[in-house]
């Protein structure tokens, strides 16, 4: 079974995806054999009303997938009153985590709203999803050009702020694998896989990075879902590994929630 | 080993299903997977010292993900626009070595440059009429493929029964000065409408890159180098038909995995996976596989 930490509700913008709609979303996860989803929201990247956005994600979470789908709602620091959209997250909407856009949202990780926002859900428990790209610079639209987050201060935010467990989504190549290691070593930190490339790419990581920080994650429907299950088998990596990637590793990240 | 299809439906379940034992057709292996292979790999950033290492390397890798044969090209040279000529032959030696050590599992494609016409025509003779090479490209170095310089490229090739898998891209960013778009892949082929060409990103905007090549049936759709986004295939199937798309990897920059999910996770039709996953592909190069008595 696969718990996939990479998942996308509603509608991107500039391309209808075959799993925008939870209907087949839920189907193709049920016939991949994914037990339970991490789902963010399109409509977070770049809607302003990002409460009514997190209560659609809720809601669909809540009526599709027999609780497999986990709502992870979007926060925006630089929208007035966002400390209100985390406390709604964590009070009133149950949800485990945050998803964070950065770079859409105009802030830079040594911006200090982003120490502050991590404190804050450092403090709720909440885990902290940041999305380091969402679109390969080269294919972007010319009305929508955003280049991936920069990594390099976040190591100094983490080990500011005890007790934050985080996970980088997205893990786009135009960020160097050196700065990966120095991001996963700077505290409770993990990387999902659905952007790891190069041949046996997966299995290059781990020689790189502790195992037990990498994490399973399709950026489906972006993504064809088949892509990470692949780089799995691609892998070659023993079966207690596998198992580690596409399921234990983020049973332990939700475990004290 | 399961076979990739039963992977995808089984990982994480302990490997609990047997392998699926489906062949039926000449483009199904006996695992059952569709006979997968890949237009468009290179050494490049593949771990070895040497090119047998580094096939042997992503020998291993096919086995796991169930590709059959790869066409290698370009060697490993961390230069793409090599210079002097030289530095072509010594690529293209490259390959050929991997290919001779690995002759079941690879075949080999040749590098040269329009922008060296008469050096790229001496080495088409030593590496395919002289030589084991069955393709031309990925062609990449130093002037866009509608210059002048590609034509005896291309006439050579169509004498020759050859197809040519060349490099374009239509970066957002803007490309290089001499990288090519698929628009001027498209010129080179109302040039020479016999030529067989494959666009070897397909533009990497592949909205973009199908609508530009639709009405020019002798270009080709590779799938080859760009991010696994969901429709691509769909697309390229509903606009150009599953005759005219070819799988390819980009290997060893990109994964086997990202690139054959464009395929397998493609809401198309079994037949056509067939065609694009190997069958395309063993149609176009048969002419000169059965010219050099190789196995199809």
């Amino acid at each position: 079974m696969i718990i996939d930490t990479n998942l996308y509700l509603s509608r991107w913008p500039f391309r209808r995806l075959e799993g925008d709609e939870p209907v087949p979303l839920v189907a193709k996860l049920r016939e991949r054999k994914v037990e339970q989803g991490w789902a963010g929201n399109f409509e977070g990247i770049l809607e302003r009303d990002i409460a009514g956005v997190n209560n659609r994600l809720a809601e669909t979470c809540r009526r599709f997938g027999d609780g497999m789908l986990i709502p992870f709602g979007t926060v925006n620091p630089k929208l007035p009153d966002w400390r209100e959209d985390v406390r709604r997250c964590h009070e009133e909407l149950k949800m485990p985590g945050i998803r964070l856009h950065p770079n859409y949202h105009g802030y830079r990780l040594d911006d200090p709203v982003f120490a502050e926002l991590l404190k804050l859900a450092a403090e709720r428990r909440l885990i902290v999803q940041l999305a380091l790209a969402v679109e390969d610079p080269r294919t972007q639209s010319p009305l929508l050009r955003v280049p991936a987050v920069e990594l390099a201060p976040l190591a100094a935010a983490v080990k500011a702020t005890p007790g934050l467990r985080l996970e980088l989504l997205n893990c786009t190549s135009q960020i160097g694998r050196e700065e990966y290691a120095v991001a996963l070593a700077s505290g409770d930190v993990s990387m999902d896989i659905s952007m790891v490339e190069g041949v046996a790419g997966l299995a290059r990581l781990v020689r790189q990075v502790p195992i037990s920080r990498v994490l399973f994650g399709s950026y489906y429907p972006f993504f064809y879902f088949e892509s990470a299950v692949l780089k799995v088998q691609e892998s070659g990596l023993d079966e207690a590994s596998q198992k580690a990637i596409c399921m234990e590793n983020a049973r332990r990240l939700t475990a004290s929630v | 080993m399961l076979s990739r299809r039963t992977f995808i439906k089984t990982v994480g379940a302990s490997g609990a299903l047997a392998l699926a034992k489906a062949g039926v057709s000449e483009d199904r292996g006996p695992s059952g997977d569709m006979r997968t292979w890949d237009q468009h790999a290179h050494l490049g950033q593949v771990p070895g010292d040497t090119p047998e290492e580094r096939m042997e390397f992503l020998a291993k890798c096919m086995d796991r993900v169930g590709v059959e044969r790869l066409i290698l090209s370009q060697g490993y040279s961390d230069d793409r626009h090599p210079n002097p000529p030289e530095q072509f032959r010594l690529e293209n030696d490259r390959v050929m070595r991997a290919v001779k050590a690995f002759p079941d599992r690879a075949y080999g494609s040749v590098y040269i440059s329009p922008a060296l016409p008469e050096f790229s025509i001496q080495e088409l003779n030593r590496c395919v009429r002289d030589g084991p090479m069955v393709m031309i490209g990925e062609i990449e170095a130093d002037a866009r493929c509608n210059v002048p310089g590609m034509d005896p490229i291309a006439e050579w090739a169509i004498a020759n029964d050859m197809i040519i898998l060349q490099h374009e891209w239509l970066n957002a960013l803007g490309n290089q000065p001499t990288e090519s778009t698929p628009f001027d892949v498209v010129e080179l082929a109302r040039r020479h409408p016999k030529l067989q060409i494959v666009c070897a990103h397909t533009g990497g905007n592949w909205e973009l890159g199908i609508r530009a090549i639709r009405s020019t049936n002798n270009v080709y759709a590779g799938l080859a180098g760009s991010d696994p986004t969901n429709g691509y295939v769909e697309m390229a199937v509903r606009e150009l038909g599953a005759e005219r798309v070819i799988f390819g990897s980009d290997v060893g920059g990109r994964s086997f995995a990202s690139q054959l999910a464009k395929v397998e996770g493609a809401t198309i039709s079994d037949s056509d996976k067939e065609l694009i996953l190997g069958g395309n592909l063993r149609r176009l190069l048969a002419p000169v596989l059965r010219k050099k008595g190789y196995k199809i």
